[in-house]
């Protein structure tokens, strides 16, 4: 070049064959990268939150243990469809399982939840970038050799996330039951409020708006059709859906959140820890 | 105020280059293309660079700024310290051809293999008539300026080279989602199968939703919420979800 700003090509002669952005038909850029801001701090953040829920809920999910404490019930116990449950008076208590189970009740009914969740497209998104690293962040190299994404077992399976959505609305029917459940008193009373009916209302309240958020429902309710004018019903709640759907992460971290928060003031309560502030 | 910038540039072409460097002046108000075309007009006036509108809506000047996909027209240097080195890089994902310009061919090439809209058989030219609410959802998708650095950052294919083949990218998979979404296309009675194409041709399963695509437009199109879910969605319906698949062939109905 005339100009004197030639770079040194000397190196470009024995460029080994390389894939991605390393692959000889591209820029030679020696850095896997150039990014130079805190790319990391979101993918490593959002594994530390995940693992932090994993730890608190396998715990509480195996122990089987103080999870009802009149009138409140753990939404990792609810519906509780084994024996072995503690009676819960008017509550989701339903014993479909039988004896045989002897196991936490838990496990029973948090693998609806626990699939929705898995298979949610957020969800995806956060334990792709945090965990598996594909890719860690925007322009930043996956390590892996090959990729086929969604495309083979096991991941094909994503697909099935409108069936555990269906199952999520179900299991949310019964917090929403159980947290109504929430203004009676210790002896089944009605009229009473305490702070752990609060803790239960903002938990369902925010588990609606997770479950209602989700991009299988906005696709049920109205994405999938052609001519929204010719379903004036269910263009509206397609827009309220895709409203509330803008917020689907910011929803599926505070309900994240919220049910273990509701989880723990059961546990807290139950086990003698803490006495339950009543109201009235 | 002006100030003098560190920049480095990449220079070479498909043999091989590097990245050099510059002491360029900045003045106020300019952004990443103004720098570049003060390099060209000073210190490498044979520096080659893709661009056109410099106002963020021909998609020309798409290039890798300190390691990010951007326009360089629309990246203002008031967001970078002063005393901060700025490194221009071509897209990392497609054949370079010399400095700052790449063969975005493969984008082409995957346009193509996407079935156009087919027009209805019961109407002429002009004769077209939809609703607002029918449209309003694929305008969004029309907004595209075909930068191409959604595909230049889409890892599918920025960091397996193999994929390309089997993989659109997130611009042309938004496409197939416009055009199954559009309320007049025909492709149905035509026999093309877009839910079906848009698995098996243009490899949508190859998407693991990592929101890249979104991250990256510089017009702001949720790709990844608005185009490529729902189309995973639809292809659900047409391929994964035995109720829907049995309800379609008991009403014969379309939606």
């Amino acid at each position: 070049m005339a100009t004197g700003t030639d770079p040194d090509l000397s190196a470009a002669a024995d460029r080994p064959a390389a894939r991605g952005v390393h692959h000889a038909s591209r820029a030679a850029i020696p850095a896997r990268h150039l990014r130079r801001d805190r790319w990391w701090l979101t993918p490593a953040a959002t594994a530390a939150g995940l693992l932090a829920f994993v730890a608190y809920s396998t715990w509480r999910a195996f122990a089987g243990a103080d999870y009802y404490a009149a009138p409140y019930v753990s939404p990792f116990y609810s519906p509780c469809l084994a024996e072995n449950c503690v009676p819960m008076k008017g509550g989701a208590d339903w014993e479909l399982v039988g004896s045989w189970w002897q196991l936490s009740p838990a496990l029973l009914v948090l693998i609806f939840p626990l699939g929705f969740r898995l298979t949610c497209y957020y969800y995806r998104k956060a334990y792709y970038r945090g965990f598996w690293a594909s890719p860690p962040a925007c322009a930043v190299p996956e390590p892996h050799a090959t990729y086929s994404g969604e495309t083979r077992f096991p991941l094909i399976l994503q697909n099935v996330h409108r069936y555990f959505f269906y199952f999520a609305v179900l299991v949310a029917g019964v917090l929403t039951y159980d947290a109504i459940l929430g203004f009676r008193d210790a002896n089944g009373a009605w009229g009473h409020m305490g702070l752990g009916t609060l803790v239960l209302l903002a938990n369902i309240a925010l588990i609606w708006a997770y479950t209602l958020s989700c991009h299988s429902c906005r696709h049920i309710v109205g994405g999938r059709l052609r001519n929204f004018s010719k379903h004036p019903v269910r263009y509206r709640m397609w827009g309220w859906v895709s409203a509330l759907n803008a917020r689907h992460m910011q929803l599926a971290w505070a309900s994240l959140v919220s049910v273990a928060v509701a989880d723990l003031y059961v546990y807290l309560v139950a086990s003698g820890a803490f006495d339950d502030p009543r109201f009235f | 105020m002006s100030y003098q910038a560190h920049f480095k540039v990449w220079r070479g072409d498909k043999d091989g280059g590097g990245l050099v460097d510059f002491e360029v002046a900045v003045n106020e108000g300019e952004v990443v293309l103004d720098i570049i075309h003060r390099l060209q007009a000073t210190a490498a006036p044979d520096l080659a660079v893709r661009w056109n509108c410099k106002a963020g809506k021909c998609g020309s000047c798409s290039a890798e700024v300190n390691g990010r996909p951007r326009l360089m027209c629309m990246t203002r240097m008031s967001v970078f310290d002063p005393a901060e080195t700025i490194t221009v890089t071509p897209m990392r994902s497609f054949p370079v051809v010399r400095d700052l310009v790449t063969d975005v061919s493969y984008n082409y090439a995957k346009a193509r293999e996407v079935p156009s809209f087919v027009p209805p058989k019961e109407l002429g030219p002009g004769q077209y008539r939809m609703k607002q609410e029918d449209v309003g959802r694929v305008q969004e998708f029309r907004k595209c300026i075909e930068c191409f650095l959604c595909q230049n950052t889409c890892h599918v294919v920025r960091d397996h080279e193999e994929n390309k083949t089997a993989f659109a990218g997130p611009r042309f998979l938004m496409r197939v989602a416009e055009l199954d979404m559009h309320p007049l296309d025909a492709a149905d009675e035509a026999g093309i199968d877009r839910r079906r194409g848009a698995r098996e041709d243009h490899g949508l399963g190859y998407c693991n939703i990592t929101k890249c695509c979104t991250e990256v437009c510089p017009e702001h199109i949720k790709i990844t919420d608005n185009a490529l879910i729902p189309l995973k969605e639809r292809v659900v319906d047409r391929s994964y979800d035995p109720l829907v698949w049995l309800g379609s062939k008991i009403r014969r109905r379309r939606t």
